[in-house]
């Protein structure tokens, strides 16, 4: 059970860095929303099933739907 | 130069971290004011989610102010976003038929399965933050799959978001006429354990904000779309 | 192990945590500074419910009939994450409105620029 929740500790921690390293602000959000939904899987692990339920629903599917209408009005890449 | 900066900022932090948290021992202790939410709120509520009576009963002044706040969200990006035009028209692709044909499908049990979980709010996980995000899902997905330049009602979309904040502050000030009189007092009977019509206020307390919370939130996504 | 069993959900917390101010810190652009910040909201959460866990507890729902109420987890930082999450949303949402108006006026969304052109 501990190793399951290193593991995916470990590739929370190796998205959120990857999101620093990308040039196409399409990847990085999509990077960010990994980061979100590995969160609300280790929040299962804590017992908390309201806070997983909300955390799914609204900051890996509503944050990254209007993070791409933004970056469709505005430009892809970066500098 | 910035990120040298940076990166000794950061070290000084996490060694300040490292050393308070050596106080914060990992699953211990447990504060009071939880010891009595667990042990005296089932009866005093009738909810069998602690979550949700924390939420709405115990704490309910800061559920109105989150409301309120997501309210202001929504208002300031109306405001800012209002005198934009679209000069040129974007090509976009029209949604083939598969898509079309499984997006139409689709969005009845997507509403239904959001209404479930907030009206529901009392007896399992859910409540009507949760129900009101999978409501907005719904509608993201019928202005991403349906090519017939769809729109939500307005007139709908206006009634449902204010009758949902208007039940919720009316039913605050009935708590403050009747029964033990403070704001937001749970003043109705509190039923069978366990059952839907349970809870005294929770419920319909829960249904206003789910209803509230959807309608703003894919008024949000309507506002950042404007395809016309 | 033992080390592990402690302390991995602070590590991976606060790991977020200093990675999301670091993007903040370092980009230049102003939608990669409003990917960090996401990055970070989401770290705090994670800790404030790391904070709150009993060892071998259980979900704070009476759903069976033969649940006791002592080895519960403790539900109060739970219902003030549940209100942080949705308000993390509408301050992203505003930040963003105002990305779409900066590039509409300055016709780059580069910080350096932006705070160079004056009036």
């Amino acid at each position: 059970m501990i190793l399951i929740v290193t593991f995916l500790v470990i590739a929370m921690l190796v998205a959120a860095v990857s999101a620093y390293f990308f040039h196409d602000l399409l990847s990085a959000v999509i990077a960010s929303c990994m980061v979100s939904l590995i969160a609300s899987a280790l929040f299962l692990f804590l017992h908390a099933p309201d806070v997983a339920m909300a955390e799914a629903s609204i900051g890996a599917a509503l944050v990254t739907a209007v993070f791409v209408i933004a970056i469709r009005r505005t430009k892809r890449y970066e500098e | 130069m910035r990120k040298i900066i940076g990166i000794i900022l950061l070290i000084i932090i996490a060694w300040g971290i490292i050393i308070s948290l050596q106080k914060i021992p990992f699953g211990t202790s447990r504060a009071k004011v939880a010891d009595y939410y667990i042990n005296n709120g089932k009866e005093e509520t009738g909810a069998a989610n602690i979550v949700t009576s924390i939420v709405v009963s115990y704490r309910s002044f800061d559920t109105l102010g989150e409301v309120t706040i997501l309210f202001l969200a929504a208002i300031g990006l109306g405001a800012v976003l209002a005198t934009i035009k679209r000069k040129e028209e974007r090509k976009t692709e029209k949604a083939s038929l598969i898509l079309f044909t499984g997006c139409r499908f689709l969005f009845p049990p997507i509403l239904l399965f959001g209404a479930y979980i907030f009206i529901h709010g009392h007896l399992t996980p859910g409540g009507g933050f949760q129900g009101g995000a999978i409501i907005a899902s719904a509608f993201v997905l019928m202005y991403l799959g349906c090519h017939d330049k769809k729109k939500i009602n307005e007139t709908g979309s206006i009634i449902s978001e204010s009758l949902g904040g208007l039940v919720f502050v009316v039913i605050g000030l009935i708590g403050l006429a009747v029964g033990a009189h403070y704001f937001l007092n749970n003043f109705l009977p509190k039923g069978e354990f366990n059952t839907l019509l349970s809870a005294g206020i929770i419920p319909i307390i829960y249904i206003a904000i789910g209803f509230k919370v959807g309608a703003e939130l894919s008024k949000i996504i309507d506002l950042l779309m404007e395809e016309s | 192990m033992n080390f592990l069993h402690n302390y991995i959900y602070y590590i991976g917390a606060f790991g977020l945590i200093f990675i999301g101010l670091f993007i903040m810190i370092t980009k230049r652009n102003y939608i990669k500074v409003i990917i960090g910040l996401s990055i970070l909201e989401t770290g705090v959460n994670l800790f404030l419910i790391s904070v709150g866990y009993i060892s071998n507890g259980t979900a704070p729902i009476f759903s069976k009939a033969g649940i006791e109420a002592g080895k519960m987890v403790d539900p109060v930082p739970q219902a003030l994450v549940l209100t942080a999450i949705v308000i993390g949303l509408a301050v992203l949402g505003l930040a963003l409105s105002l990305a779409i108006r900066l590039y509409k006026h300055y016709g780059t969304l580069n910080l350096q620029e932006i705070k160079e052109q004056r009036w």
